[in-house]
This record gives structure tokens, sequence and C-alpha cells, in this order.
């Protein structure tokens, strides 16, 4: 029995704790996509395919973190089995993928599609094993776990103003809440915390994390200017200068709210790799959302919460991405897509934190299988990040 | 009156949550300033008078550097703020080869 708040979850026998309890089918190619979105398709809404564009023309670091991405994924939390469909001449290796999910308990069959003869029969047989994984994980209830065993994403995609002055604060104040609890929070986007990071320098935990995260965001400016570009044009993006944004330093200020006042800097960590401390952890990826997402899912966290100033549908395939709007516009033109409206914060005086009570409410309730407006639409979007042409 | 929002006290400019026409008397935090421009909603408004390569201060930390002079109660954006990050246009030296189809 756990004291405090708590979520129904699925207690994992590497000792992790899952939100959703999905049949992963990872394709190991872009070649063997298709077939695997087809047999994920056949066990909706269990069923999760990670389509992806990698997996083969790829030497050196892009092809190691293809693999590191996708074996995330096969032994993530939320993964309760796992069917690695293979075209059988590629790159990336289906018996390490599978073995990953082994490794962490869950059982992992491969489907070669040259091996199975064609498209028509993996896929039927990808349906068939898929078909009873589900079966087993469909009788595996939820049991209260802690809020300690956490790992919340904190993402910001479609900024205005109202993301630096309502949302990002609000849900910082929910990160906080987190960490103080014992858990984990993983801020990404390093280009975004540009002109942001003497401020969670100073919240580091030791002075090695601090350096760390200030060589990321130099690295970061050094590659966006030896291409010789202005950075605004992408940084802050056209509609965010609309919206009132004028500098990447006063959007990275805005962003960086979501990560929290009080929570210490504990790590910085590689794209998808594995976040291990508890406290805050920046992970390296780019600003792009949908490969920031897959990054810190991969990287280990369960539920993501997305505030968004403009509106955005950006799901995941297996964890599921909460959408906060400071915008009351944005709370009407896209009600289909917002799961919790903080505009009250600008508009009506609702309070900090009143409006941090009610998303820490939605995220252990989402955390306990409430689907969110991503999850209802269908949006399961997926990409790994890439810094190196194909060969 | 119409209000505008100051995060921080050391800020020199506030955010408009409704649009604003110029002329109009702005209560912003514990000031008060007449706009000389119109504010979109959501954009930004002077709240005193900024010199050409002062810090454009927003939450307390630079934002940019006024790349002219700006007037109490100007509106504040792209035009007169440049960003000191990611100027990879100033730096020529940095540029890398160019890419495309041989």
């Amino acid at each position: 029995m756990t004291r405090g708040p708590a979520f129904l979850g699925y207690a994992r026998p590497d000792g992790s704790v899952g939100t959703r309890n999905h049949v992963l089918v990872v394709p190991t190619v872009i070649c063997a996509a298709v077939v695997a979105e087809r047999i994920a398709a056949a066990i909706a809404p269990i069923g999760a395919a990670l389509p992806h564009l990698a997996g083969c023309g790829q030497i050196g670091p892009d092809l190691t973190v293809t693999h590191e991405t996708l074996a995330a994924y096969a032994r993530h939390p939320n993964v309760g089995a796992v069917v690695v469909v293979a075209l059988g001449c590629e790159q990336v290796v289906a018996q390490q993928i599978a073995d990953a999910a082994r490794q962490a308990g869950r059982p992992a069959h491969i489907v070669s599609i040259q091996g199975e003869g064609g498209t028509p029969r993996a896929t039927a047989r990808g349906i068939d094993i898929a078909r009873e994984l589900a079966d087993t994980l469909e009788r595996v209830e939820r049991t209260w776990c802690p809020v300690s065993s956490l790992v919340l994403s904190v993402k910001c995609g479609g900024s205005d103003y109202t993301s630096g002055l309502a949302s990002n604060p609000a849900v910082g104040r929910v990160a906080d809440t987190i960490v103080d609890l014992g858990g984990a929070v993983v801020l990404g986007e390093i280009a975004e915390i540009m002109g942001a990071e003497h401020l969670l320098a100073a919240r580091a935990s030791t002075p090695a994390a601090g350096a760390q995260l200030l060589r990321v965001v130099s690295r970061v400016e050094a590659e966006a200017m030896a291409l010789g570009v202005d950075i605004r044009g992408t940084q802050p993006s056209p509609g965010n200068i609309r919206g009132g944004l004028t500098t990447i330093e006063e959007k990275s200020l805005g962003a960086t709210h979501k990560a929290g006042e009080r929570a210490r800097l504990e790590d910085v960590v590689g794209y998808a790799a594995p976040i291990t401390k508890r406290g805050l952890t920046v992970m390296d990826t780019p600003g792009l959302d949908v490969e920031s997402v897959t990054g810190m899912v991969g990287g280990g966290a369960q539920i993501v919460v997305f505030t968004t100033g403009l509106g955005t549908p950006t799901g995941n395939p297996i964890a599921p991405v909460i959408k906060v709007t400071g915008n009351a516009r944005t709370a009407q033109s896209m009600a289909d897509n917002i799961d919790v409206d903080v505009s009250g914060i600008l508009t009506a005086g609702e309070a900090f934190d009143g409006a941090a009570r009610r998303l820490f409410n939605e995220v252990l309730e989402v955390a306990s299988g409430r689907p969110t407006a991503a999850e209802r639409l269908g949006h399961r979007e997926f990409a790994i990040h890439r810094r190196n042409p194909t060969i | 009156m119409i209000a505008a929002i100051v995060v921080h006290d050391a800020d020199n400019v506030a955010t408009a949550l409704e649009p604003i026409n110029a002329g109009q008397t702005v209560e912003a935090g514990a000031a008060r300033v007449t706009a000389i421009d119109s504010i979109p909603r959501g954009h930004k408004i002077a709240l005193r008078d900024i010199a050409a390569g002062a810090t454009v201060v927003k939450y307390g930390s630079p934002i940019g550097t006024a790349s002219s002079a700006i007037a109490a109660g100007a509106h504040v954006h792209t035009h007169n703020v440049a960003s000191a990050r990611g100027r990879g246009d100033l730096h020529a030296a940095h540029a890398a080869p160019e890419v495309g189809i041989p």
C-alpha cells in the first residue's frame, strides 16, 4: 500500500511501472513499416507500431541511435510485449531488439518478411502472434503505484505569449511536485534552452551537471551558426513570432519554466538514452516536436505533458501526451486536441497553484488509464532524430 | 485602461493581453504607460525608453538587444530587437560549404 498520491499502473518484472500496456510492433527498417502498421492496426488500440524512416543506409552514430531508440521502446515500461518485424537484409538487427525486450522480462517474437515469404504471409503471421500477446496483456490488472515511479516528460510546441506566462509555469509547478514526491522529470529541446541556460545551470546538483548543460547548449548553438544563417526563421518559428515571441532567448526563458523552479538538475543525457536519476534530467534532443517527444519517451518517460499556445496535435505510439493550453481562443478553436485549459490564469484570475493542482490530478488520471485527446484521435507520431546523411 | 503583464521587477517590457491602440493608457504592474504604437495581443510594449544597443529584459533576463532606440510605449518586436544568440548570419567565418545537388 502506498502513501500519498498514487496512480494505477502496470508493475513490470524489471521494477519499472507502465501507464499503458501496449503490444509494440517494431519494424527494424522502413521497408517493414507497412507490415508492422497493419499488424498493430489488427489489435488496435492495444497494438502500437513504430513506423520510421531508418534502419538501413546509415553509418556511424545514426545507426547507433536508430538501434538504441528501437531497443529503448522495446523495453519501455508502457510496453507489455513485442513483435519485431524484419525485412531480412537490413542493418538493424531484429534479434537485438527482441533481446532488449526479453532482458526486461517482456515476451518478444520476430517475423521476417523475406523469411515468411512476402507481405501477406508475414502480415498474417504477425497478426496471429500479436493477437495472442494482446489476449494475455488484456488480462493484466493495474495496481496502485507511487508517483516516485513516474518519469514525466515536459514539452512545449506551437508556443505563443501564453506559453511562458501561463501554461509553462503551471506545468513547472507539477514538475516540482513530482520531483518533491521522488519522481523524475525530463526536459528536451536544447535550442530552446539557449538564453535560459544560466537559470538551469544554477540549479545543477553538481558542477559537472551544470557544466555539461552549458557544453551541450554551446554545441547546438555552434551547429546552428555553422549553417551561416540567422537562427530566427526556425527559432522562434514564424508562428511563434506572430504569437508575440521576438527572440530565441524570450522563447527559451518562457519554455524552461515548465521544468519547475526548485527541481535540481541532476543529469544531462544523450538522445533516447536512459533517464536514471530522480529529479530533473535534460535530454539532448532537437526542437522538432515529434523527434523530441520520441527521444524523451525512449529515455523512459511514461507520460508527457505538452503545452501549446497555438495548438498542436502531436501524440506518441506508446506514451499518453496531455495537451495544455494557456490560450483561451485555442482552448475553443482546437478543443478536440486540448486536454487541460489553464487560460483562466491570464483571463479569469485563476491562481497558478489551483491550475497546477488540476494538472497534477490530470497526470494521475491519465497515468491510470484515462485516454488523452491525442490517444482518442489516433495521434501516434514517431520520428527518430537523424544527424547524418543517408548513405 | 487596459492591462499588460509584467513578469519581473527588472523587466523593461510588458505583454499585452488584449490588442492595444496607440494613445491608450496601459496599466502594467505598478507602472502606467501610454501606447505610442498599436500593440497586437500577446506582443510587447516598452515600459520606459530603451537606448539603441541596450538590453531588453523580460522574465528578469535579457531577451535581446535594442537594434534602434525604443521609446516608452512603443511596440517591441523583431523590428527593433535583435537576438544575441545563434546569429550565424553575422559570423560568416563559421559558414559551412553550400549543400546542393552537384
